[in-house]
């Protein structure tokens, strides 16, 4: 919801022209400033967790939807859980909070959607993994293992001229590894997209059940 | 001119005696009796084993059935052959043959819109499927309970573009409440009974079903669940019904501080059957009532709180009160850009309080200060428990106010009750002269452009569920099937279909069905040679640019002729009841052409982008 009751800067109801004299007549004080449209604050990066129903075309749905109204989607990692009737999607996406709620609600409309938290706020573990296949010549193959190294990489493939190295971080230190690599030239980069838990004892799936 | 009834030269209105309007079964119960009936029918070869097993078909009508489904619309073709090769064993379940399958689309529609039932309507795979289009999403954009039933073709050939194979599926995800695509005849109890269930319940809206050729045909044992079960296999579908106390209670607080309070009255009151507890509620916190054009209906016109119809073609006093309440209590409705016009603009003095029983649409298109999320009939209610009766005294000078606005507006020039020039024929008259002689007691099903703001406006709504219109898509074309649909959902009513002669030529092809089944839909024509609504904006907003406004038609007379209907003409005033009359006391289906002023506006209008209080009265000098 918009929360802030004040939000739109109009008084308490019979506030304005609560004289009876005034009651009636278009109120004599100056006009309000302009009602606030609904997303129009400061943009930030959301993350949100929808767990859903495993059934055919569920992704197509939460994409379809989300292309549809307007949101455009930074990640989305789907997987099923410990469960196979049930999926669990972790989307990024960036926009205000009156928008991104928007996004959860309409999410919320679709039938195969069980729950829906925007995790932003919350202490969280957030992860993705990335693959980097690297430009490797024998001169350059040294620094770039150091840098593996450095930055807790992995190498997973050795070639003839490429290394393919697997990092694994939040989204911020992934951004810093492949920044840092790219002087040698990047051959090929796929990145899974975020995925995240809560801390702590709490369970969105948990809760789904009660 | 006048067909006469019964005329030889028409014998297709012999094939459908009346008796036949509810069922295909005779009256005289007889099984034989019945037998012959379909033989007749061509539905039921002579020779066809009866005993044969139990398939998919089957199921589907079972199902259909078990949903008190009595009636639907639909047009055969390749993949769904085998379901129509079995419908004749099911002489309960009324098969209206359409002419073209939006029709039936929209015919559903009309029937789910005064029935508050849940409409049905079929077609094949491919070009069957995409004509269904436009009439599941002219139902989602309004959400009315539609189930939409398409074959496909085998399971095998899924994906391998087979004859007339479509990703139909893909399509209407984003234009549905939710869609199915059956390729195993044991899921289809489960899946018919989850589509009425989501269709009809929380906010309605259209559900789509996919049967696969293969699915209809298989051998199935499969038994159809109770309520309980399909409530229990949907656990991301559990609609709030009860607004929340706490918020409940701070709008209770907000209403007894307003001084200004408006009602904003939605379809959704309609849909939750809540038109008594909102003229309680109005009753006891004297709150006058403004509604959107799909919330016609929810409270008579003539109640003393009843002020009018809001937004961009509402009245002006209407859109004058919003501008200047210091309350909005807007239920069952979602802030439309129709409705609000520059968002920014929009009742600049209001505090918000927002029912809907869609979340979504809380905080979407405006920010409010109390969201409930609840069922209108519910929160309604509840709100009239926690509100003091107020006495009207209290609001005098607000009454007196209102009084004035009202007397203003709709004494203003641009209301155009009469002739709105000497000798032509204005369209507002057309429409109060067609309120009055219907007593106010028909169903009047609108097209989209003028005619649909004229409706809106001028035929003075008694009850609900008795205006029908295309708001949110705004689908021209809709008139004539949504009211043959309305025809039969609400047979003691007379339906009107009011319409331009542009919607008209989009789908008057099922001016053939009204005749083939008797359907007894009263068609008024507005006939003003133009895309009037196009004519007035190219007017208005694009300096007289007149580009494709002209929309020569046939001679309607002679169409209607050629269908078998009996057709009336109005020119002049003078000769607008006779016309209505005539038609009627024709029994069946029949067409009044009323030649209307070729250029009368619909005023007051708001130019799309501007707000309330930006409202055009009068354009260039015109006697509007």
């Amino acid at each position: 919801m918009s929360g802030d009751p004040a939000s739109n800067g109009r008084p308490p109801a019979g506030a304005a022209g609560t004289g009876a004299s005034h009651a009636t007549a278009t109120p004599a004080h100056a006009a309000p400033p302009p009602r606030a449209l609904p997303g129009g604050g400061e943009t930030r990066r959301h993350v949100l967790v929808a767990v859903v129903l495993n059934k055919p075309g569920v992704l197509n749905r939460v994409a379809s939807l989300m292309r549809a109204r307007n949101f455009n989607i930074d990640s989305l990692a789907v997987s099923h859980t410990d469960s196979d009737e049930i999926s669990r999607m972790t989307i990024t996406l960036h926009g205000d909070d009156v928008a991104v709620e928007q996004a959860a609600k309409q999410l919320y409309r679709l039938i195969d959607v069980l729950k829906v938290q925007d995790v932003t706020a919350e202490p969280t573990i957030q992860q993705e993994l990335a693959l980097v296949k690297i430009r490797a010549s024998d001169s350059t193959r040294g620094e770039i293992l150091k840098l593996v190294e450095l930055s807790r990489g992995r190498v997973v493939d050795l070639a003839d001229g490429s290394v393919i190295v697997e990092v694994t971080g939040s989204e911020s230190e992934v951004d810093a590894f492949v920044a840092l690599v790219r002087t040698y030239g990047i051959k090929e980069l796929v990145r899974t997209g975020a995925v995240v838990m809560a801390r702590g004892s709490g369970s969105i799936e948990e809760a789904i059940k009660r | 001119m006048t067909i006469a009834k019964g005329d030889p030269a028409h014998p297709s209105r012999t094939t459908a005696p009346p008796g036949t309007r509810r069922s295909h079964v005779p009256n005289d119960g007889t099984a034989e009796a019945a037998a012959v009936e379909r033989a007749r029918k061509g539905m039921l070869h002579e020779g066809r084993d009866l005993k044969r097993t139990r398939i998919g078909a089957d199921v589907l009508c079972e199902a259909l059935l078990r949903q008190g489904v009595e009636v639907f619309f639909s047009y055969p073709g390749g993949v769904i052959l085998p379901f129509y090769d079995i419908l004749g064993d099911y002489p309960e379940l009324r098969h209206v043959l359409v002419r073209h399958e939006q029709g039936g689309a929209h015919a559903a529609d009309g029937y789910a819109r005064v029935t508050g039932r849940v409409g049905v309507c079929m077609g094949t795979s491919g070009p069957g499927a995409t004509n269904l289009v436009t009439g599941i999403g002219t139902a989602l954009l309004d959400s009315v309970p539609i189930v939409a039933i398409t074959g496909n073709v085998p399971g095998v050939l899924i994906g391998k573009d087979a004859f007339q194979e479509i990703d139909i599926n893909g399509i209407t995800l984003p234009m549905t409440k939710h869609n199915y695509l059956v390729r195993d005849a044991d899921d289809l109890p489960r899946v018919v009974a989850e589509a009425f269930h989501i269709a009809r319940t929380g906010r309605p809206g259209p559900v789509h079903i996919d049967i696969t050729k293969d699915a209809l045909q298989q051998e199935t044992r499969a038994q159809h669940p109770t309520e309980d079960e399909v409530i229990a296999g949907l656990p991301g579908f559990r609609p709030n019904m009860d607004g929340h106390a706490r918020q409940l209670k701070s709008a209770a607080a907000e209403i007894a501080a307003a001084k200004r309070p408006v009602i904003l009255a939605g379809h959704g009151v309609l849909h939750a059957e809540a038109w008594d507890e909102l003229r309680a509620f109005a009753e006891r916190a004297q709150i006058p009532v403004a509604w959107t054009l799909l919330g016609i209906g929810t409270i008579d016109e003539t109640h003393p709180l009843a002020y009018g119809y809001m937004g961009m073609h509402g009245w002006k006093h209407v859109n004058r009160a919003i501008q200047s309440a210091d309350l909005l209590i807007a239920i069952g409705m979602r802030f439309d850009d129709r409705v609000t016009g520059n968002v920014r603009t929009y009742a600049p003095y209001a505090r918000i309080i927002h029912a809907d029983i869609d979340p979504a649409e809380i905080g979407k298109n405006v920010a409010v200060e109390v969201p409930i999320v609840g069922d209108a009939k519910r929160v309604l209610q509840a709100l009239t428990g926690l509100v003091e009766a107020v006495d009207p005294e209290t609001r005098a000078d607000y009454f007196a106010q209102l009084a004035e606005w009202k007397a203003d507006s709709v004494a203003s020039s641009w209301h155009g009750s009469g002739a709105w020039r000497d000798g032509v024929l204005s369209a507002d008259y057309v429409i109060e002269r067609i309120g009055e002689l219907t007593d106010h007691e028909g169903t009047y099903v609108a097209d989209v452009g003028q005619n649909q703001m004229w409706l809106a406006r001028y035929a003075g709504f008694r009850h609900p569920n008795t205006h029908v219109s295309s708001g949110g898509l705004g689908t021209m074309g809709f008139s004539v099937p949504a009211a043959m649909g309305a025809a039969l959902g609400a047979p003691e009513r007379e339906t009107w279909a009011i319409t331009g002669d542009g919607g008209f030529q989009m789908t008057f092809q099922e001016l053939m069905t009204l005749v083939a089944d008797h359907i007894p839909v009263k068609i008024a024509l507005l006939d003003n040679k133009k895309l009037g609504m196009i004519r007035q904006w190219q007017e208005i907003i694009y300096a007289g640019n007149y580009h494709s406004a002209n929309l020569p038609g046939p001679d309607f007379a002679k169409l209607a002729d050629a269908f078998g209907i009996p057709a009336f003409r109005a020119r002049t005033p003078g000769e607008v009841d006779d016309a209505i009359r005539a038609a009627q006391a024709v029994d069946g289906p029949a067409l009044v052409w009323f030649e209307i002023a070729e250029e009368q506006n619909v005023f007051p209008m708001m130019p799309a982008g501007k707000g309330l209080s930006d409202l055009i009265e009068n354009w260039g000098g015109a006697d509007e």
